[in-house]
């Protein structure tokens, strides 16, 4: 695969360095750039969104009201999870396609660029409208993330500033996944068919396909809301002989498989990861790539498990939770695929491993609460009380958040041609590590011994882990601002500068560490020979 | 409270509760309460066995990536074996021993689902009925015409205003009281119809392994029978976001042995009887009998709230 990239000199383009000043963000087409603006933003939302998480552990630092108002807490809880989904998990994932897919694929750019400006910029635009509802009278959308009419239609001014929010989030998304199914299908490099592609990219290919099969039905389950609030109809009002439990089917057929959206690129990540730091290919590539396929499929036919207590005839409430136990099953192959890919290598722990090592074994824990949430007969004490928050967390915090993380902490000197402070990075991983369960774990307990969520007060007996949540979570928001510092210290000039393979003495593979590092702003100008 | 088996799980919770405040459920502070109804113990029972399959598991697991961790470092010599890249007969194998664990977990766990689902040969049905932010409780069957509101007790809703000043240790059963509790008989299969007259709510009792939303236009059922011996107040809440006081509007029941319930019955009725009759001048009082009197209801208690 070695190959020099004399050719990135051999340029018949009239802009081979990037342009100067706010035209070269706001007129993008390039893929490097384009995934940078990406990932910042999602940095900002993911920041935006952790001061909203720190003002709910802050309230539920102890019993009893003390800073704000129960319907402010409500637009805490229900924005913090609609900014951290699709403004800081989404849009970083995205980031690290549009970065990453042309390098591994050995594409000069992605497939449509233009297209890519604009999914891009659109997401501003979603984020300030649904933000600024903070500001309008009423407030913002107070009735949990999931919309669930008739509470979502109480709203006032949020209920059409929300909905077309999300509208424009799901039109970039839609934007991004297409254009990541055109780039794969058509720009791989000549020899590399498609199970010698990168799982990284395996993992984005499919992941753009549930995107597309599911932003439409979120799209048409608002809109519903729209009309029944705005126009009279009546899909979900039961008065007007609409079906509120229907919402529900609907956007919990777009909500299961946007959890997966949110974690096949982690497993990605962590396939690219592990193998490289424990010197060894990654074991069982190809049913690592029948996994991911067997669990997006999957993901269709679960959603019902997270509507056990809304009540369903008995075949629906078997069959669901067959279904979903169904899924620990190539997640289970994934594991052990990960666990074998360590076995007899030769293992060094810098930062992206650190974190790739934190996410196999916390969101296996988050697993292990997945399969006791799907057993329905019990699911009913388990049901919207905090194991739940405490199992998405442990499944979206140290499984979706550090794989991009890892991610980071693995290109990052890629990117910026910079190796960045090893000493503070490896601090930050063991903060954010150690917090980040001090943070969640006690939520399981909270949860088992009775605590509902959403709550902005409870009883006493809830006061002592509660206390132990809310200063883990303090910890852990502080601990990201370290993140923020490496991040910065690298771009400005890091340690000392980067090889081009970067993780010398490790097993990096793959075509983007053929090319120097910074990469060059264009790339792969020639297609590499693969053999 | 309870100090049975589950003592076992705060092994594995490392450090536990160090008080054992006023307890609202069974729960001893971070596990499931086992509670007082065959269905909340089989539930108990169903969520322990599988938190110990998955305790075996991660023990397995954990323990082969902590090997790997400590015995395949880079730092001390340890070279890649390069060609362990694939095993078929590997991965068939960890691919058919979770469907068998899976299949362990699920037949027992279909089997509970019967029974919950089991609504025949009830003994008392009580309609509930969420509103934002109280419950509806209207009893049929033996009790039928006693319909009254319970809402959160006052001393809670002092205390649970923003800056209120007031300690929340010093109330007891801060924000798990009501005015007026549901009463039920012990002994006897209770069937809880559900519905709500705003937004989804949630009914849920830990202690009865009883939860189920509450929404407009739908009914659905639970059942729960609290054996004998156990009578007492049992403490839950609302278990579904309905709005601004989702967080205040608890369910509590009082199970009491059948005498004393039928006893309760009938002062209820004797109470109401009273209440009517020296109102009976104008047409009004009809009210109160008619089910969907709610307006009138939702007066009455907010001008109770304001007293």
């Amino acid at each position: 695969m070695a190959h020099d990239h004399a050719a990135d000199t051999d340029h018949h383009d009239h802009h081979d360095q990037p342009a100067s000043g706010i035209g070269r963000w706001l007129f993008a087409t390039n893929h490097k750039d384009i995934g940078t603006m990406y990932l910042v933003f999602s940095l900002i939302m993911f920041f935006v969104g952790g001061a909203m998480a720190m003002v709910i552990r802050a309230e539920l630092f102890k019993p009893g009201l003390q800073l704000v108002d129960p319907g402010f807490f409500n637009q805490m809880t229900t924005m913090h999870a609609l900014v951290m989904i699709f403004g800081a998990v989404m849009p970083a994932f995205v980031g690290l396609a549009n970065w990453m897919i042309p390098l591994q694929i050995g594409a000069p750019d992605m497939a449509l660029p233009r297209m890519n400006n604009f999914s891009f910029w659109i997401m501003p635009f979603a984020f300030t409208i649904l933000l600024s509802s903070l500001f309008v009278p009423g407030g913002a959308p107070a009735g949990g993330w999931t919309m669930y009419p008739p509470l979502f239609l109480q709203g006032g001014n949020y209920v059409a500033m929300a909905i077309f929010a999300i509208h424009l989030m799901g039109a970039s998304s839609i934007m991004g996944s297409i254009n990541v199914i055109v780039t794969i299908m058509n720009m791989r490099a000549p020899g590399m068919n498609l199970l010698k592609m990168p799982l990284f990219c395996w993992s984005w290919l499919i992941t753009a396909y549930l995107l597309i099969a599911v932003m439409p039905v979120l799209a048409g389950a608002v809109t519903m809301l729209l009309t029944d609030h705005y126009f009279g109809t009546s899909f979900f009002n039961a008065a007007g002989g609409g079906d509120p439990l229907m919402f529900e089917h609907v956007f919990w057929f777009f909500g299961h498989p946007e959890v997966y959206i949110m974690i096949l690129p982690a497993f990605g990540i962590i396939s690219e990861i592990l193998p490289t730091f424990s010197r060894k290919p990654l074991f069982g590539a190809t049913s690592m790539i029948y996994a991911i396929a067997s669990i997006a499929f999957l993901s269709f036919i679960v959603w019902g498990h997270h509507m056990f207590v809304d009540g369903m005839p008995l075949a629906a409430q078997v069959f669901f939770m067959m279904s979903t136990m169904l899924i620990a099953v190539p997640t289970g192959v994934k594991v052990f695929n990960w666990t074998a890919t360590m076995w007899k290598g030769s293992l060094s722990f810098e930062p992206p491993m650190l974190f790739a090592l934190s996410f196999l074994f916390l969101f296996t824990i988050g697993g292990f609460s997945g399969v006791m949430l799907a057993i329905v007969p019990v699911d009913f004490q388990y049901n919207q009380t905090y194991f739940v928050v405490a199992h998405f967390h442990y499944v979206l915090v140290p499984g979706a958040v550090f794989a991009i993380m890892a991610a980071v902490y693995y290109w990052l000197p890629k990117w910026t041609g910079n190796m960045y402070s090893m000493g503070l990075a490896k601090t930050h991983f063991w903060l954010s590590t150690i917090f980040v369960n001090v943070l969640f774990f006690p939520q399981h307990f909270l949860g088992l011994a009775g605590m509902p969520r959403r709550i902005p007060d409870y009883a006493v007996q809830f006061s002592d882990w509660n206390m132990v949540s809310s200063i883990g979570a303090f910890g852990f928001g502080l601990s990201q601002l370290l993140f923020v510092v490496v991040i910065i210290q690298c771009a400005r000039g890091g340690a000392r500068k980067a090889s081009a393979e970067v993780w010398d003495g490790a097993l990096p593979t793959g075509l983007e560490w053929t090319i120097p590092s910074p990469a060059p702003y264009h790339s792969f100008t020639v297609a590499p020979e693969i053999k | 409270m309870r100090v049975t088996k589950a003592s076992l799980f705060s092994a594995a919770g490392g450090a536990c509760c160090w008080s054992a405040a006023a307890s609202a459920n069974t729960s001893n502070g971070y596990n499931l309460p086992i509670g007082v109804t065959s269905l909340s113990e089989a539930m108990y029972g169903l969520h322990m066995e599988v938190f110990w399959i998955c305790v075996g598991i991660a023990v397995v697991v954990f323990g082969a990536m902590i090997y790997s961790l400590l015995k395949f470092r880079h730092s001390q010599g340890a070279v890649a074996d390069t060609s362990m890249v694939h095993s078929t007969k590997v991965e068939v194998i960890w691919t058919i021993v979770p469907v068998i664990i899976l299949v362990v977990m699920a037949v027992p766990a279909a089997d509970l689902i019967l029974k919950q689902e089991d609504m025949r040969d009830s003994g008392l049905s009580i309609k509930v009925t969420g509103y934002q932010w109280k419950w509806q409780y209207a009893y049929m069957d033996a009790a039928d015409g006693v319909n009254f509101f319970s809402t959160l007790k006052q001393d809670s809703n002092f205390a649970r205003q923003l800056d209120s000043g007031i300690d929340p240790h010093s109330v007891p059963n801060y924000l798990l009281d009501v005015d007026k509790p549901l009463v039920v008989p012990s002994g006897v299969k209770v069937r809880i119809l559900l519905t709500s007259m705003d937004v989804i709510h949630a009914w849920w009792v830990p202690d009865f392994g009883a939860k189920r939303s509450a929404i407009p236009g739908f009914v659905n059922e639970i059942w729960f029978r609290v054996d004998p011996g156990k009578e007492g107040i049992y403490r839950g809440q609302c278990a579904a976001l309905c709005g601004r006081d989702h967080g205040y509007m608890p369910v509590v029941v009082d199970v009491r042995t059948p005498d004393q319930f039928k006893q309760w019955v009938e002062e209820q009725r004797a109470a109401e009887k009273q209440a009517q009759t020296p109102a009976s001048s104008p047409p009004a009082p009809a009210a109160p009998a008619a089910a969907a009197a709610a307006p009138a209801a939702l007066t009455a208690t907010t001008a109770r709230n304001l007293n």
